[in-house]
């Protein structure tokens, strides 16, 4: 029984990651109704991103997060001027092909540089004893990590002019450009902020395990169960299924092969999607 | 003799908000029945529940004597009832042909893809688009759309059509040649339930009007009787003196 | 009536093309070559039934060529079955796994359903994956012997060839037959607004779950005579994700809705393919290249080359269709 519970507590810590890993993906799916299947591969991307910073200087793994977040907001105004400004408004499916077309290009270039072997950043936050049980310090750091950049992005949303721009922009596209916001340019940030957001995950997830370049499929799947049960653009709502996801996998994995996860998170994800057409917290948009 | 089309009772809720409230009155096989409001009253929600797009929370439709209340649209259909959209549906990347071929080969005749053409031609003739039938969908101006969807209802071979705003968006020629067309569409032999704006049209073309107000039945009967109805005037206007004093305007 | 449409012919002539060219000559190499574009045409030209009729985008096509794969092989091996008798009895298995798959997403519109079908090649995937009487994750094997029944590994080599090409050919005989179809324009009708089709007397669950499941069909029928010619199957190479992406890369490149589309794209997809991965220097960028291909291809011209060829000839649209 100790056992699960140990499982139970890490899969929370490790779900708040799921969680924030999500958010990009909601926010951009919120705001511009695009489903960003660069998703993934930006995750990967962050991985690499940590461990490259981290070769250059080992030092404390988190502040690296800040460049990561930078190279992020940078990489994401580049993938939105390539694949998606064009068409923002098109049919779902063209919007689905030229994301999924970068993505096979960041992958296909990731795997020329990098192969598909797995790589590891070492470093370690020491560990917190409570008893007899010990939680690794990665996974806390990590989870308090997202908590931070939740709540962070909740005041950039709420308390910012910009992030009221975003919203705006997210409930009527039209309306907020006839009150003179520039829709392109809340776009582009909106979409930038969902790259950054997914490259910091992947930063965060590379301090807790090993990874390669095709590393960032398994996440992708994981941020839509998680979007799909939360809803659209709620950052809370995200971490918050996040972490249901990941205290479900916590209670799962103790007693089943880890090849079967992926297949009952898409079970849970197709479940999800028939008997929640609102999403658990808050609103999805019509497909 | 029952009438063509029974509404009785029909609520409609939308979570908070009551969308359609107790509504009952009858359409009879032959007139034109306008349906008319104020913006929010209803009008589109009680159409979407006659042709089957919604299910009723409460209360029954009878169509040609047979209860239909919750079967699906495309069943509508095909016991014979079509319908227009208040904001035109047309199958953009098809042809005005295949537009009204789809009408015609999944309505109420049910016709072979061959068959089906040939009626299609011939509506599309009727509502003045022959020439253009090889045109994408997507090509026609709003007032050519229009006639597109009543083109569709219409090779359905319906014996009820439900015409939802089909003069919104109109300039005056194109009001009065849509006018024409409904009067012939009656004259030949097919009921019509329109939602409509536009006074005059509707004064001049329905025979009954029914008034929804805030999703409940307000009045029934002849356009010169409903329009002299005081509720319905102030759910309109706002004020109950207002049509004597523009009828006493006008005549001064 | 569908042998009046000169594109029949057209495919006929494709097929006896494709099946003189190798023949005489005995060029084992360029039927070895070919048999990987019939393939590609009969994964697109299915696939084309969903997305360039129907207009929903299955992501996870390739599911049904690698079910059929599994299910034809272990009849004609296991089972020992007819191979012809096997394929056909795994393409019926697996369009009615496919009708029960729809019953749970076909509900779901655009880019959710998208999503969903990628979850359920993986959850296929999984479940072959760890399934005893399919090998597990080693999958099964075919030994020589099983080739006697066929005259031969070598001599069944060539027969295999044949019935894939025949399998190619009735791909394209079907898509064009159900263009020019009732069926075909509800389908239509469906993909330009599936509302409006409801309201307009089309039966759209029905038409749905019906073109999924027989999309099914071809594509494991051919996973049976792949496999059995390849010798053995796992869950790897029957499940993999990127040929059923490479599906939608080869009918966005064709041309969507078009018969002649799928045909081309897959063509022309598959000769690039195949150079790329030989190519020492390339090789590696075979996914960089593919997806700069789609992107362009998406971006500026969607309707694909059939697109672009309509235009330029609208009177071809009646023969090449």
């Amino acid at each position: 029984m100790s056992g699960v519970l140990a499982s139970m507590i890490d899969g929370v810590l490790v779900g708040a990651v799921y969680g924030l890993a999500a958010m990009g993906l909601s926010l951009i799916w919120g705001v511009m109704d695009v489903i960003n299947l660069t998703h993934g591969a930006m995750i990967a991307l962050g991985m690499f991103a940590m461990y490259l910073l981290y070769t250059l200087h080992a030092g404390t793994a988190y502040l690296l997060l800040l460049p990561v977040m930078g190279v992020g907001l940078l990489l994401g105004i580049m993938v939105y001027w390539m694949s998606v400004h064009r068409v923002v408004g098109r049919p779902m499916l063209m919007s689905l092909l030229s994301t999924f077309a970068v993505n096979m290009m960041v992958i296909g270039i990731g795997t020329a540089i990098w192969s598909t072997s797995p790589y590891n950043v070492n470093y370690s936050v020491q560990g917190l004893t409570l008893g007899a049980y010990t939680f690794t310090g990665n996974h806390i750091a990590a989870a308090l990590a997202a908590l931070l950049i939740a709540l962070a992005l909740q005041w950039f949303l709420y308390r910012t002019r910009t992030g009221k721009a975003i919203r705006a922009v997210a409930d009527n596209r039209e309306a907020a450009e006839l009150m003179g916001i520039s829709s392109t340019a809340i776009l582009t940030i909106a979409f930038a902020i969902g790259i950054a957001l997914a490259m910091t995950s992947g930063a965060l997830v590379s301090t807790l395990f090993p990874f390669t370049i095709l590393s960032g499929a398994t996440y992708q799947l994981k941020s839509f169960v998680v979007t799909i049960l939360a809803g659209l653009g709620k950052p809370f709502g995200a971490l918050i299924a996040g972490v249901l996801l990941g205290l479900l996998e916590g209670v799962v994995t103790p007693f089943i092969a880890v090849s079967w996860i992926p297949l009952i998170e898409f079970g849970l994800f197709v479940v999800a999607l028939v008997a929640f057409p609102q999403g658990i917290f808050g609103k999805r948009a019509a497909a | 003799m029952s009438a063509l089309l029974e509404v009785s009772g029909v609520s409609k809720r939308f979570g908070g908000l009551l969308a359609v409230s107790d509504v009952t009155f009858n359409l009879d096989e032959g007139e034109i029945l306008g349906l008319i409001g104020p913006n929010g009253a209803g009008k589109t929600t009680l159409f979407n529940i006659v042709n089957g797009v919604y299910k009723p929370d409460g209360g029954t439709i009878r169509f040609q004597g047979r209860n239909i209340t919750g079967i699906s649209p495309d069943k509508v259909v095909h016991r014979g009832m079509a319908r227009t959209h208040q904001i035109v549906k047309p199958l953009n990347d098809l042809t005005l042909l295949d537009n009204v071929t789809v009408g015609a080969c999944f309505g109420r005749e049910y016709l072979d893809l061959k068959g089906a053409r040939a009626v299609a031609l011939e509506v599309l003739q009727q509502v003045g688009l022959g020439k253009r039938a090889h045109m994408l969908a997507r090509s026609l101006t709003i007032a050519g759309k229009k006639r597109l969807e009543v083109a569709r209802a219409l090779a359905a071979k319906p014996k009820l059509l439900l015409l939802d705003e089909v003069l919104a968006g109109l300039n005056p020629s194109e009001v009065g040649q849509m006018i024409d067309l409904v009067r012939k569409i009656r004259d030949g032999g097919v009921s019509v339930f329109m939602i409509e704006h536009l006074m005059q049209a509707i004064m001049s073309l329905s025979d009954r009007i029914v008034v929804l107000n805030l999703g409940r039945k307000l009045a029934e009967g002849p356009p010169d009787e409903v329009v002299h109805n005081s509720d319905v005037v102030e759910a309109y206007l706002g004020f109950p003196d207002i049509v004597d004093k523009l009828t006493r305007t006008a005549q001064a | 009536m569908i042998l009046r449409r000169p594109f029949f012919w057209i495919i006929l002539a494709i097929a006896a093309l494709f099946i003189y060219l190798p023949l005489h000559g005995n060029n084992v190499s360029l039927r070895e070559d070919l048999i990987l574009v019939a393939i590609a045409i009969i994964l697109a030209s299915n696939l084309n039934l969903m997305i360039g009729y129907t207009g929903y985008v299955n992501f996870g096509h390739i599911v049904f060529y690698g079910l059929g794969g599994y299910v034809g092989l272990y009849l004609a091996t296991v089972r020992g079955l007819n191979l012809v008798a096997a394929a056909l009895i795994a393409g019926v298995v697996v369009s009615l796994c496919a009708f029960l798959f729809g019953l749970a997403i076909l509900r779901l519109r655009g880019a959710y359903f998208a999503l969903a079908t990628i979850g359920i090649l993986q959850a296929v995937q999984s479940f072959v994956s760890n399934f005893d009487p399919w090998g597990r994750s080693t999958g099964m094997y075919l030994s020589f012997e099983s080739y006697q029944s066929l005259g031969g590994a070598m001599h069944a080599l060539w027969v295999t060839y044949y019935l894939i090409i025949g399998v190619m050919a009735l791909s394209m005989i079907l898509s064009l037959a159900v263009k020019n179809s009732k069926f075909g324009l509800g389908l239509f009708a469906i993909r330009e607004d599936e509302d409006a089709a409801v309201v307009l007397g089309v039966n759209a669950t029905v038409y749905k779950s019906i073109v999924y499941s027989v999309s099914a069909f071809l594509p494991a029928v051919a996973g049976t005579f792949m496999f059995y010619k390849n010798g053995m199957i796992d869950p790897s190479i029957a499940f993999e994700y990127m040929l059923s992406l490479e599906g939608i890369v080869m009918l966005m490149l064709g041309g969507q809705g078009a018969v002649m589309g799928a045909a081309l794209g897959a063509g022309l997809y598959e000769k690039l393919r195949s150079y790329l991965l030989t190519s020492p220097k390339l090789s590696d960028f075979h996914l960089v290249i593919a997806g700069g291909l789609l992107l362009l291809v998406v971006l500026f011209a969607p309707g694909g080359l059939m697109g672009w060829f309509y235009r330029l000839l609208p009177r071809a649209r009646e023969v090449v269709e």
